[in-house]
């Protein structure tokens, strides 16, 4: 029950200190914030206007307050260049960052867990020079531009893709594959890269046990020790390594958005970057950050409950 | 054969290092052809004899520009590695040293700012700050402190209950006298493999925020930047963007390596 305690009271720690940061960097601007944002044709009394609407003139600790109370109530503000409110722009670019972060996510667990086990299984006939260098490449190879070769050479080959642009899903399924799958893959193959080689340790690892050798003595055939004995076992490391792929995955779809023309939460958080809307910023920033935090949360809150052991550490 | 690897590491990552901090030496001096000069009646022409990665939409050399853009990355590289191990160790090692209640609140702060996707924190920052190589730098330098402040403090826990910290301590030597005469030098060796990684991942981040338009601004060339505007050409002209891509990739290769092979070099026990 402590253990339960104290992971949530850090918790509101971390979210509290985000939301400091978050709100705290906007102040530090260097100038007046709204001039800014208006440029240098505003007259005084659009400013007057703007800084009313915005809150500006009261104290700031209230203006932090009034700000973090809109984020459990949704109500982020407005946003300067749309004019319609942050979470609102928010819902109607979700979809599209949703889908191909999950898809992403789906193609890293579908192929570097039996990648993975693959090579665990095979571990003297793979040199561990190949496969180190193939995670070091993973790591090094900027997403945009992978990005790029997929759409040169999957892209404008196979009839099937588009790659530019976004259907939704409600109006063909089809469609919406066709403009997401390479931006997921786009995503997948670092993170598949890197990632399969910790499966391989995890598995190796338990390879070395006394029970493997204790089950191997007594003649069960090697298949049924790995995916019986040995990847019970090695679950819990594979899941951290899951675990800490969502934030990666998040951050790879708000740059690779932008390489296939997707309208995800990532262009529109670009975007207003570059009209300085950053009453959209702020919003943006903290729900994604959030979001991570509270995956990484419940995937820490799943592994003392497949394995009690971690909850006395 | 694990020396061997090791060494194919040293020598693979310190030699693609030392090809582009030659490149960036030379392009200082020389470059084979004007960076900014334009020449739009052989603009976009694939790679020849005379332009061996072609020219890009302007009719600029991109080999030049390539090597005027490691002098971008190198700079940005340092400048965040620098802002990063100055506020890290500082941090790392008031937390370690002190502990108690002041350690409780630095590390809380940098557990904050590592819960930020680390992009997510960069975009937040430039749009603060404003584009350009400078700022561009302090963006990427604060997100590098919390990963150095980290490996700073665990050594600094380990290491302040040694024997020769209490005897500094008994001879009454001055605290920050022991911080960073005594400990840190017995610490180097994973705060510079931290270093080295915060290099790549820096130039790496680099190259995505002025790929997003948001980092290093023309007429500075990056490689982040030629990438973003080779894309309006992917399909014309797609070698267009094998150059500034390949340079990414293989410069942050290059320093994943090195930084393997130091770890692998300085702490035997890593192995």
């Amino acid at each position: 029950m402590f253990y339960y305690l104290r992971r949530i009271f850090l918790l509101v720690i971390t979210v509290a200190l985000v939301s400091v940061i978050t709100f705290a960097v906007f102040q530090i601007l260097p100038g007046d914030p709204v001039r800014t944002m208006l440029g240098t044709e505003a007259d005084e009394t659009q400013i007057e206007n703007l800084r009313n609407e915005l809150g500006l003139n009261r104290p700031l600790y209230q203006q932090y307050f009034d700000w973090i109370g809109g984020l459990f109530t949704g109500d982020l503000g407005n946003s300067i260049r749309f004019s319609m409110p942050v979470s609102d722009l928010l819902m109607e670019r979700l979809p599209v960052t949703l889908s191909v972060a999950s898809m992403a996510l789906v193609i890293v667990v579908l192929v570097a867990l039996p990648l993975g086990i693959f090579v665990a299984r095979r571990q003297n006939k793979v040199s561990d020079v190949v496969l180190s260098s193939v995670t070091q490449l993973g790591m090094a190879i900027p997403s945009f531009w992978l990005g790029m070769i997929l759409i040169l050479y999957i892209g404008m080959n196979v009839d099937f893709f588009r790659i530019n642009g976004y259907i939704p899903w409600s109006e063909s399924i089809k469609g919406a594959l066709s403009t997401l799958v390479l931006p997921a893959l786009t995503i997948a193959i670092p993170q598949i890269a890197v990632k399969f080689r910790y499966v391989r340790t995890a598995i190796l690892e338990q390879m070395e046990l006394d029970y493997v050798r204790t089950i191997r003595s007594k003649g069960l055939p090697e298949k049924l020790i790995v995916y019986k004995h040995i990847l019970k076992n090695a679950l819990i490391p594979i899941l951290t390594i899951f675990g800490l792929i969502t934030a990666e995955v998040v951050a790879g779809t708000i740059i690779v958005e932008q390489v296939f023309a997707l309208p995800g939460v990532g262009q529109l958080l670009i975007t207003s970057i570059s009209y300085r809307d950053f009453p959209l910023v702020q919003g943006i920033v903290m729900y994604i950050t959030i979001t991570v935090v509270l995956i990484n949360f419940i995937v820490d809150m799943l592994y003392s409950v497949i394995d009690p052991r971690i909850r006395l550490r | 054969m694990q020396k061997y690897k090791k060494n194919i590491n040293l020598l693979l990552g310190a030699g693609i290092l030392l090809l582009f901090f030659g490149m960036m030496v030379v392009s200082y001096f020389y470059t084979p052809y004007d960076v900014n000069s334009m020449d739009i009646p052989n603009k976009l022409q694939e790679p020849s004899k005379t332009h061996i990665f072609g020219t890009d939409e302007f009719g600029r050399d991109i080999f030049s520009r390539i090597l005027k853009g490691s002098q971008t990355a190198f700079i940005v590289g340092l400048l965040t590695v620098a802002i990063g191990a100055f506020f890290g160790v500082l941090i790392g090692g008031i937390a370690g040293y002190a502990g108690g209640l002041l350690d409780e609140v630095f590390m809380r702060i940098m557990d904050a700012l590592m819960a930020f996707p680390g992009i997510i924190l960069a975009l937040m920052l430039v749009a603060v700050f404003g584009p350009g190589i400078i700022n561009t730098s302090i963006a990427l330098g604060i997100i590098a402190i919390p990963s150095i402040a980290r490996v700073t403090r665990s050594g600094f826990v380990q290491q302040k209950e040694s024997e020769y910290v209490t005897a500094a301590k008994l001879i009454g030597v001055k605290p920050y006298k022991i911080m960073f005469k005594h400990i840190l030098p017995n610490i180097s060796s994973q705060i510079i493999v931290a270093l080295s990684i915060a290099f790549a991942i820096a130039m790496l981040a680099e190259a995505a925020l002025s790929y997003l338009g948001l980092g290093v601004q023309p007429p500075d060339p990056s490689w982040g930047r030629m990438l973003k505007d080779a894309q309006s050409f992917l399909i014309s002209s797609p070698w267009y963007t094998y150059a500034p891509g390949g340079a990414i990739t293989l410069l942050v290769l290059g320093l994943y390596l090195l930084s393997n092979a130091i770890r692998d070099i300085m702490d035997p026990r890593s192995k």
